[in-house]
């Protein structure tokens, strides 16, 4: 060892920090900076106590009014009905169907969506042809049309090519209106890829798909999370098209929540509709949770070259 | 190994013509080093030549065989390109393996050639690391040897050197001639650095807004350059241009200064006040008064240069360059004797700026 590095290795701390030390911070604008977001939490997630609160108290108990009052005999009882028991229509088998509904709705919808944009995405950055601008901006275009305009056509539609009320019909629905958000975003992420990346696969006797498939693709993840959650909270939120494009008993959770909740009949079960409500809303939360990170990693990503 | 020819390759977009009507052969076996300022089409042409690009008009031949219309993979080339454009998600073994694999080569044949490769470029260390893992130099030579392992007839490189800092860039540069005497490959090497053009080329292919001003060995292209433009280019520092008028019977007059340019290898005009420009380059100008001339200029600037000295001089109201020691003992005002090589410089056509 040298006579430097053991005078370095006597001396672990290093040069020593000079000036005063760094005061703690429990300032004036401190205080008031974390007084207010924490006042601002509190008034966003107050809701969301009053429905856990309500739901896991009985009839009884909610009839009392004190809505911000903590259950005093904690039940399930609510949470147990909107799964499997509460009624809409002649149907008496609760959410549960309505979640395997819109599972199976969901998950050819979110397959499909991606694979179409970003395959699209993909020949618009790398396969440029005569007029791929124009289809484009043609694309982009359908971002900006409201749904409702095209429910009526899109009804027609199906029916023609029978697949109204079917679930393959709001499969395909969902695929169309994921496109040009989706196209976009896979546009814009394929083209920060070094075009001489291609060029190089296609000298090694790469060509489409495998170029897509085998260089693109596995390069892009962060771009494929933000689409999967983009979709999965989308396709799981949407209502309009659930409740255009499919049959009572193909209804997605979303539907069938609403006609829980506003059913009009008998007495209302408050705590059951809280229940609903929060188990409908768990699969988009849950996706929030679990892939956060990776989310703003990936809408990051887009816009930083590497 | 391959010759390479190109017939009047047109390539346009809509009205802008990046290459127009272009030839150029390229011997089996040659150096050729397109060069020429951003813009010129040397790119172009490159991804023409490797079938990147879709030709308007015109035929590529790789070895004798028109190659127009196809594939890049199969065209018997490889590519090494400026950002090195190596697969990140796989490991420099699976970038060398790529092409292998989508020919569909045995697994056994690909590891042989991989190693095979991999001691030619010694880097054979870093077989199973990713590409960010390594370092630029060592990434080109990856690159090189995806190349290199698909045992082609013709090599392309389209700016290898010059995401490098200047340290690495003579290192590889050195490599790469090394490699292709080895070899003995066609390569055709794209740059808009003249020290690597001239270093590497056989000959070189000098380019502008599509077209080829010059195509000729390294010296001829320095010593005897075919226009003003290529002049302009080649040499740094760069040629000095002196507006100049035919006197007759084989000289010119620079203001009132008469030169004889007794040896100059091209032709002089004989008529007399016909504008011409002279081009000399800074280290065939000869200064101090042993050159025995009776031309004297004034020394406006002095660029140490390390090795030499570049003298900034005014002869007859004109800016001059000229090479010297650097222990030359001139200062900015001084007046030096100096004296032009006939033989070496370069005589241009003031109007349609092409060599005499």
């Amino acid at each position: 060892m040298s006579d430097s590095a053991r005078s370095a290795a006597a001396d672990p701390s290093g040069p020593v920090p000079t000036g005063p030390r760094p005061r703690r911070r429990v300032s004036r604008g401190n205080v008031m900076l974390y007084g207010t977001l924490i006042v601002i939490a509190v008034y966003y997630l107050l809701p969301l106590y009053v429905m856990v609160v309500t739901s896991l108290k009985g009839m009884p108990e909610i009839r009392v009014g004190n809505i911000f009052a903590p259950p005093v005999e904690v039940t399930f009882e609510p949470w147990v009905k909107a799964w499997g028991e509460a009624c809409t229509g002649l149907n008496c088998d609760g959410l549960s169907r309505g979640f395997w509904n819109s599972v199976s709705i969901l998950v050819p919808s979110v397959v499909l969506s991606i694979a179409v944009s970003s395959i699209s995405g993909y020949a618009l950055t790398a396969w440029r042809f005569r007029g791929s601008e124009t289809f484009f901006t043609i694309l982009i275009f359908g971002a900006f049309i409201p749904y409702q305009v095209m429910l009526y056509p899109l009804v027609i539609l199906l029916r023609e090519l029978g697949l109204y009320g079917s679930l393959w019909g709001l499969v395909l629905v969902h695929t169309i209106f994921g496109m040009p958000i989706l196209t976009l975003l896979f546009r814009n992420y394929f083209a920060t890829v070094p075009k001489e990346l291609i060029k190089a696969a296609r000298v090694d006797g790469a060509e489409f798909w495998t170029i897509f498939l085998k260089i693109l693709a596995p390069m892009s993840l962060p771009i494929f999370v933000v689409a999967v959650i983009l979709q999965v909270t989308g396709i799981w939120n949407d209502f309009l098209f659930g409740v255009v494009f499919t049959r009572p008993e193909t209804y997605p959770m979303t539907v069938q929540l609403n006609n829980i909740v506003n059913s009009v009949q008998g007495v209302k079960e408050y705590n059951v509709n809280m229940a609903a409500t929060i188990l409908t809303g768990l699969v988009p939360l849950t996706v929030y949770f679990v892939s956060g990170k990776l989310f703003v990693r990936g809408i990051a990503a887009g816009a930083v070259k590497g | 190994m391959a010759a390479i020819e190109i017939r009047d390759l047109t390539l346009a977009y809509g009205d802008l013509k990046v290459l127009d009507r272009l030839n150029l052969d390229v011997r089996e076996g040659e150096f050729v080093v397109l060069l020429g300022p951003s813009g010129c089409g040397k790119s172009t042409l490159l991804d023409c030549i490797a079938g990147l690009a879709d030709v308007t008009e015109g035929q590529v031949h790789i070895g004798g065989r028109n190659v127009t219309w196809e594939e890049p993979s199969a065209r018997g080339i490889g590519m090494v390109f400026q950002s090195y454009a190596l697969y990140p998600q796989m490991t420099v073994r699976g970038n060398m393996a790529f092409g292998l694999r989508n020919a569909g080569m045995a697994k056994s044949e690909i590891a042989e050639r991989i190693d095979r490769a991999a001691m030619t470029l010694q880097i054979e260390p870093l077989l199973d690391r990713k590409p960010a893992a390594l370092s630029g130099g060592q990434r080109q030579r990856v690159a090189i040897g995806r190349a290199l392992v698909r045992d082609v007839d013709v090599f392309l490189f389209d700016e290898p050197l010059s995401n490098l800092d200047a340290k690495l860039r003579a290192e590889l540069r050195v490599e790469i001639k090394r490699l292709h005497e080895r070899l003995g490959n066609t390569m055709i090497y794209v740059t808009h650095d003249q020290i690597e053009a001239l270093t590497l080329a056989d000959r070189i292919a000098l380019l502008r807004g599509g077209i080829v001003q010059q195509y000729a060995d390294p010296r001829t292209i320095y010593m005897k350059p075919a226009n003003l433009f290529v002049a302009g280019f080649i040499g740094s520092p760069a040629m000095s241009m002196l507006e100049v008028v035919t006197a007759g019977g084989g000289t010119l007059r620079l203001g009132e200064t008469v030169i004889d340019m007794e040896g100059y290898d091209g032709s002089v005009p004989a008529e007399a006040g016909r504008r011409l420009i002279l081009g000399v380059r800074p280290e065939h100008v000869a200064i101090g008064p042993e050159t025995g001339s009776d031309r004297s200029a004034r020394v406006d600037l002095d660029e140490p240069m390390g090795s030499d000295s570049l003298l900034w001089l005014t002869l007859e109201g004109q800016t001059l360059s000229a090479r010297a020691d650097p222990d030359h003992g001139l200062t900015e005002g001084d007046q030096v004797s100096v004296r032009l090589d006939p033989a070496r410089a370069s005589l241009f056509d003031a109007e349609t700026e092409i060599r005499l």
